[in-house]
């Protein structure tokens, strides 16, 4: 047996040609050549087995290292040619970020639906439920329970809408509930007292104008227990309002007024301001009226089957539409029911956008 | 109800500020809806004396004058000023009106600034009266009587000083229909004391020639009360300045002085009266209610016919007047008429109002008549009319003429002190209890712990102890009512207060919101004919006197309103239009016939145009993801849906479907419009729709917040897919269905990836075919599964679907 020929020559050659190698199959090919079946480095490492064992104890190590060495040479060199190829793939790939992404609709809530969320919000939060009633009722339940009798002139000034009744037909017509006071009287006679309710909801009357639509939104309120007083009723306003308009110091005025299912009773404004022609809650000079209010007439508890001489407490109505414009600043009422898409999107909410009083009732 | 504050002043002895009275009149519940207060706009001008006037050195027709004017107010020092003037009355020492430079001029709208005219300078103005806006004259200044107060400002002078205060006044408040009860108001909030003076009566000359009789129909109720008298030998010329300028500040035209003298009275007191020409009136005058068919011309020139209802006053030729309304053109006064009968009567507020309301008459009379005047102050008012006519026009008084009685309203009402405090949670003592109510006309006694108290005559509105209360809460002032914290209505965390349909209802919105919708409100009422195209525009469900003829009937379903949303938008040159409303419809005319429903419409295209080349036409299953969504929102678990073909005629027969929960509760349709349906409204299609009965889905029985546990398999699961060729009527369903039945256990999903149908599928496949592919997942949960038993359940598949329709596998 020859003894060990000198490897360096072999070690260089292999590792110029690992080094030049331009691509898989050129790297493929140098591995094939030195170390594959019959590679060189592989043959000569065959030949170990005849040496004498002095020589094949200098011969193996060595053999080994270079075909560690061949190896590690290609896999360095196999990474590099994989990255320049990723590096000449990804200069290649190019798209314009510029471009709009694929669309997707985002839906609107009504503002007529929002700020009622934001109320039902307020009144759970002191224990007021939500309360509902017909919309086509009658005329019981929207007048002589709520202490109008037919000779009434509330009657008359309520620009009432009747149903049609057929033919033959004798009864007093139905009505569409010209408020959402009707509620009060179900709410009780379904439920007895003590209770704390609102009643959101549509209401009809017969007129159309500037700032008049024939459908519009109220919110009816209704606590009755042994001893609630118009105080209270000031007091839960006061805070209905500081958490609904979101601004602190909101100013309330309770005046007198009359309506005939309250008794006291009192319309309630609001301090305001019309600078600029901009309304901001909370300051200036005027005063823009926002409800009506009152105890409840013991004889409309008593249409409710509720014994006047235990029981008392108050009610109150509010426009949501009003309310909604004031706090968002929308100009027309007649617009929320035209559902013109522009009006919509404009003015409407993010389907997202649940008012809460822990997150705070808008964005 | 307008009236100024001198004429306050004539019943309210009072030192208060116009605004101290405007703001208690609000807080009293007479809420003031406007002042007009002529010194804002004239108080500025000034009495002058124009010292010397001559001729302007550069101009013919102008005056140089030097003014003594009075900045300071009379009997302040004075200042000379020299003011160029045009007007051809000015002259040396005329006494005229000065405005100072700064001065806003109401008649030429302009401020006043110093200037040069024509080289001279002038700093001021003589003001005519169309400059101050006090009448149109314009041919010259003002030229004041020599002794007119030098310096006092004109207002005063020319007593026009006299704000203009408008109230609303609640239909409850018949007594603040007159200035004598506004002032009465006032008093017992303490602004001042009430005056109003007390007439004595007329001590008449002669017995009446015009005799007054109540028939039987009106005597007891429609008219229980006529008080009259004749004066004879009256002058009726205009009335005097005084009269005629408080009316004019309230918009009324002063016609001749009687007119005059009853408007007064409507107004001063809340007491119509009539004054007939007695020369015109034949024979004795009755009151009686009206005969079908009569008629009369009254005081507005309109002739009004009457049915048998009305209460009419008579004479022997006829109806002369509508009681409480109006009087009669024929009988009334004219410059001419020299004797005079004067009406004072009681008309029944209830038959007074139909008859105004019937005859479409609104006058000051009818208006108070209607709301109920004081009963007892009628003879009163007759002779403060008697008064007042022999005052301004003269003549001689007959006795009054008196029919029927003063109505009895006496009434009294227990009153519990502690229960105001209660009710209004305001300390107000008892004794100021009794002060307010006293002060207010009404008498209060003790009766132990309670009142008594007797309502005053003029106050028909007061039925009860609550009305009480609420004269006590007013008067003491709700402005300085403090508020107080409502008791929380449990201790701790607020509990929840929605119902479940109530979430549902939003959460129903949400989704949709959710899904790209617009959330419209639209009215409840919808024109006949579209109510009729969705199965409404019955009788129950019609408005007797609808706002116009397109808000008629109530709606029978949301869609015919989002429709003509649509249509409105498309013709403002929208899309892709998706709205939704979640409302009620109405299924009959009776209260609780009533339903809330989630409705979402998609129109045209589903996104505006787009590089990616998303957009494309809506489509029934866009419908049917609206529907599913909502009702996935709902609690409803839509894998145990029925889909059938079941929706209603305003869908497209082929194109359409309800969603069933057992065979007779349809909780949602979808499907495309019917192309009838959208040529009616007016819409450019297509158009697809999902319509869900909220209420009709069932809801989940609570059971407690725990999950079921999860379980899962750890192997492996297998996915096979099966092309079908079928029939292309077979729905997917029924493939779907034949293959879960195929094998219950290992089948874990399953579902169609693929529909080849159509023109080219027919090519392939034979006319009348379509394929359809699903892919099954089976999931193994007690070993991994072997290729035999892959293969067993996959030929069950295609033998359970082949014999369910007919179908084969693709080759």
């Amino acid at each position: 047996m020859e003894p060990m020929q000198d490897l360096d020559p072999i070690r260089a050659k292999y590792l110029a040609e690992v080094a030049d190698a331009a691509d898989e199959a050129a790297i493929e090919a140098v591995r094939v050549a030195a170390l594959g079946k019959k590679g060189e480095v592989s043959l000569m490492m065959r030949e170990l087995g005849r040496m004498e064992p002095e020589a094949r104890k200098a011969a193996g190590p060595a053999l080994n290292a270079l075909k560690d060495e061949i190896e590690s040479a290609v896999r360095a060199r196999r990474a590099a040619l994989a990255d320049a190829a990723l590096a000449e793939r990804l200069r290649a790939e190019w798209l314009d970020v510029t471009l709009d992404p694929r669309p997707a609709r985002a839906g609107t809530i009504h503002p007529v639906s929002q700020v009622t969320e934001e109320v039902v919000a307020i009144f759970a939060a002191l224990g007021f439920a939500v309360a509902e009633g017909p919309q086509i009722e009658t005329d019981w339940h929207n007048f002589d329970a709520l202490n109008i009798p037919p000779e009434h002139p509330a009657r008359q000034e309520m620009d009432t809408f009747y149903m049609a009744r057929a033919a033959g037909d004798e009864r007093a017509p139905h009505v569409l509930r010209t408020h959402t006071s009707p509620v009060q009287i179900r709410h009780m006679t379904a439920h007895g007292v003590p209770c704390r309710a609102i009643a959101p909801g549509r209401v009809y009357r017969c007129d159309y104008d500037q700032t008049h639509t024939p459908m519009f939104h109220q919110v009816e309120g209704l606590c009755i227990d042994r001893a609630i007083s118009m105080a209270n009723l000031k007091w839960v306003l006061e805070e209905f309002c500081r958490s609904f308009f979101e601004v602190e110091g909101v100013e309330l005025r309770f005046r007198a007024s009359h309506f005939p299912f309250t008794e006291p009773s009192a319309e309630v404004d609001i301090r305001c301001s019309w600078a600029g022609g901009q309304l901001r809650i909370g300051e200036g000079d005027d005063w823009l009226e926002i409800l009506g209010s009152g105890m409840v007439h013991p004889k409309v508890l008593a249409a409710a089957g509720v014994d006047p001489d235990l029981w008392q407490g108050f009610a109150f109505g509010m426009g949501i539409d009003r309310i909604a414009m004031l706090k968002y600043g929308i100009p027309d009422l007649r617009a929320f029911f035209d559902s013109d898409l522009r009006w919509l999107r404009h003015y409407g909410f993010a389907a997202l956008d649940m008012p809460t009083l822990h997150g705070g009732l808008s964005r | 109800m307008k009236f100024t504050l001198s004429w306050l002043r004539e019943h309210l002895e009072t030192d208060a500020t116009l605004t101290e009275i405007t703001d208690a009149l609000t807080d009293l519940g007479l809420e003031v809806e406007g002042v007009e207060d002529p010194a804002e706009k004239l108080g500025a001008f000034t009495i002058c004396r124009v010292i010397e006037a001559k001729p302007h050195p550069d101009a013919d027709r102008l005056r140089l004058c030097r003014v003594e004017a009075w900045p300071d107010g009379p009997g302040k020092p004075s200042q000379v000023v020299q003011v160029v003037c045009g007007a051809p009355n000015a002259r040396t020492g005329l006494v005229g009106v000065f405005a100072a430079p700064g001065t806003h001029i109401p008649g030429t709208g302009v401020d006043l600034k110093p200037g040069v005219i024509r080289g001279v300078e002038s700093n001021g103005m003589l003001c005519s009266e169309r400059e101050l806006m006090v009448s149109d004259d314009h041919e010259g200044i003002i030229d004041l009587p020599a002794d007119a107060p030098l310096g006092a400002r004109y207002i005063d002078y020319a007593k026009l000083n006299d704000p203009v205060i408008q109230i609303a006044v609640t239909p409850n408040r018949p007594d603040a229909l007159g200035v004598a009860g506004i002032a009465r108001d006032l008093a017992a909030r303490g602004l001042g004391r009430l005056v109003t003076p007390e007439t004595a009566p007329v001590k008449g000359a002669f017995s009446s020639p015009i005799g007054v009789r109540l028939m039987d129909d009106v005597k007891d109720h429609a008219c229980p009360l006529f008080v009259g008298r004749y004066i004879r030998g009256v002058r009726n010329g205009p009335s005097p300045d005084w009269l005629q300028r408080r009316l004019r500040a309230i918009g009324l035209r002063p016609i001749s002085a009687l007119v005059d003298i009853t408007n007064f009275l409507t107004f001063d007191r809340a007491r119509p009266l009539h004054v007939f020409d007695a020369d015109k009136v034949t024979g004795d005058i009755h009151v009686r209610l009206s005969r079908v068919g009569e008629t009369l011309e009254a005081l507005d020139d309109k002739t009004y016919e009457f049915d048998d209802q009305m209460t009419l006053i008579c004479d022997d030729a006829g109806p002369e007047g509508i009681g409480g309304v109006m009087g009669g053109l024929a009988s009334g006064v004219t410059p001419e008429t020299v004797n005079v009968f004067v009406e004072a009567a009681y008309f029944d507020p209830v038959r007074t109002a139909a008859t105004g309301r019937k005859l479409k008459i609104n006058s000051d009379a009818r208006y108070r008549f209607e709301r109920g005047i004081d009963p007892a102050f009628t003879p009163e008012g007759m002779e403060i009319a008697t008064r007042l006519i022999l005052d301004l026009c003269g003549g001689e008084a007959s006795e009054p003429v008196v029919a029927g009685r003063v109505p009895d309203t006496a009434r009294a009402y227990a009153l519990d002190p502690a229960r105001v405090i209660s009710l209004v949670g305001m300390e107000i003592p008892r004794a100021e209890q009794v002060r307010i109510l006293t002060a207010l006309g009404f008498s209060a006694t003790g009766l132990g712990e309670k009142l008594e108290v007797w309502v005053p005559s003029w106050r028909p509105d007061v039925q009860g102890e609550a009305d009480l209360v609420e004269e006590i809460a007013r008067i003491a002032s709700l402005t300085r009512l403090p508020a107080k914290p409502l008791p929380p209505a449990s201790e701790g965390v607020p509990a929840p207060q929605l119902s479940p349909m109530q979430r549902r209802v939003s959460a129903a919105r949400r989704v949709l919101a959710a899904e790209g919708l617009n959330e419209c409100v639209t009215y409840s009422f919808v024109p006949g004919a579209q109510a009729a195209l969705f199965g409404g525009g019955d009788v129950a469900r019609r408005l007797e006197n609808p706002i116009s003829a397109d808000l008629s009937d109530m709606r029978p379903d949301l869609l015919p309103g989002l429709l003509a949303a649509a249509a409105r938008n498309q013709a403002r040159g929208a899309g892709e239009i998706g709205l939704f409303e979640v409302g009620p419809v109405f299924s009959g005319g009776e209260p609780g016939e009533q339903e809330t429903v989630a409705a979402a419409l998609r129109v045209g295209a589903t996104s505006p145009r787009h590089w990616v080349g998303t957009r494309r036409a809506v489509d029934l299953m866009d419908a049917k993801a609206d529907a599913l969504a909502v009702l996935a929102a709902a609690g409803v678990d839509t894998s145990k849906l029925m889909v059938a073909r079941e929706a209603p005629g305003w869908f497209h027969p082929g194109r359409s479907a309800a969603l069933k929960l057992g065979p007779k509760n349809v909780l949602a349709v979808f499907g495309e419009l019917h192309p009838k349906v959208l040529e009616a409204l007016d819409v450019k299609g297509p158009a697809v729709a999902a319509v869900v009965h909220l209420e009709a889905a069932p809801f989940p029985k609570k059971k407690g917040t725990t999950r079921p546990a999860l379980v899962v398999s750890d192997f492996q699961a297998v996915e096979r897919d099966f092309a079908f060729v079928v029939d292309a009527r077979i729905e997917a369903e029924a493939i779907l269905k034949a293959a879960r039945g195929a094998e219950k256990k290992l089948i874990e999903r399953i579902a169609v990836f693929d529909v080849f149908e159509g023109r080219r599928a027919a090519e392939q496949l034979g006319e009348g075919r379509k394929s359809v592919a699903i892919s099954v997942r089976l999931q193994p949960t007690a070993g991994t599964l072997t290729e035999a038993e892959i293969e067993a359940v996959s030929a069950r598949v295609v033998e359970a679907v082949g014999k369910a329709t007919g179908a084969s596998l693709r080759s």
